[in-house]
């Protein structure tokens, strides 16, 4: 399993690097793209090379302040429709607290750290670039202004 | 003169219409504030680069102000929005 891919996520791959005998808590975390207004999808792009080194430094980070648990996470890249999960996250540990800190851990450091762009698609066509708050980015002119990038279909 | 390679991400990528260029900064304690400098004199759309964009060395986020070495890349990294 890597830690970026362009297709679906599979759980099961996920659970399987976590989970174990003596680990008897697991928590998976999923994150979705949502029907916000009018959004049909969002197209994810990143710098895999720093996404990967990233994503190994964080969870490394998790290693070392739950020694107990196991943590991966996989993110998906290109094009994620509604409804389909954008990131997974499954963390297992001895018991339920240590696993729900580290899920917690290693989203939170993913929305801070990751070098990953959302472009939000919209039903009439139009696109639009999104900061880590859910504003549309700046720099990137309103769809409702008649000025969006229309993705080639 | 270090010779840096800079990529550009996203919405970055679209106002610079390239996605790497290289650029040369004078002096051996040259800093990615100067490559950045470099970068909105040489090519085209960077001026629209926000002053004080997000940055990275060689896979790494740092501040503008950290050194850059002859070889670096440079990345200028749109507000991350992973997840």
């Amino acid at each position: 399993m890597t830690y970026l891919s362009r297709n679906p996520l599979a759980v099961d791959s996920l659970l399987a690097r976590v989970q174990s005998p003596e680990r008897g808590g697991t928590c998976v975390f999923l994150g979705t793209v949502r029907s916000d207004d009018d959004v049909t999808g969002i197209d994810y792009s990143a710098y895999d090379d720093m996404a990967v080194a990233e994503i190994e430094r964080i969870l490394g980070e998790a290693q070392e302040r739950w020694v107990n648990a196991r943590v991966t996470l996989q993110h998906r890249l290109g094009l994620v429709p509604v409804g389909e999960a954008s990131i997974g996250i499954a963390a297992a540990a001895p018991h339920r607290d240590e696993a729900f800190a580290a899920c917690r851990y290693v989203i939170e450091e993913v929305k801070k750290r990751l070098p990953v762009w959302k472009k939000e698609l919209h039903a009439d066509g139009t696109t639009t670039w999104v900061d880590p708050s859910g504003r549309p980015h700046p720099l990137t002119p309103s769809p409702q202004s008649g000025e969006g990038e229309r993705i080639p279909r | 003169m270090p010779n840096i390679t800079v990529r550009f991400f996203a919405r970055y990528a679209e106002l610079t219409g390239c996605d790497t260029t290289a650029v040369r900064v004078s002096g051996s304690s040259a800093t990615v504030a100067d490559v950045l400098a470099r970068v909105r004199e040489t090519v085209p759309g960077a001026r629209d680069l926000p002053p004080r964009p997000l940055a990275a060395v060689n896979l790494r986020q740092v501040k503008l102000d950290a050194r850059v070495e002859d070889g670096d890349e440079v990345a200028l990294l749109p507000p991350l929005s992973g997840g």
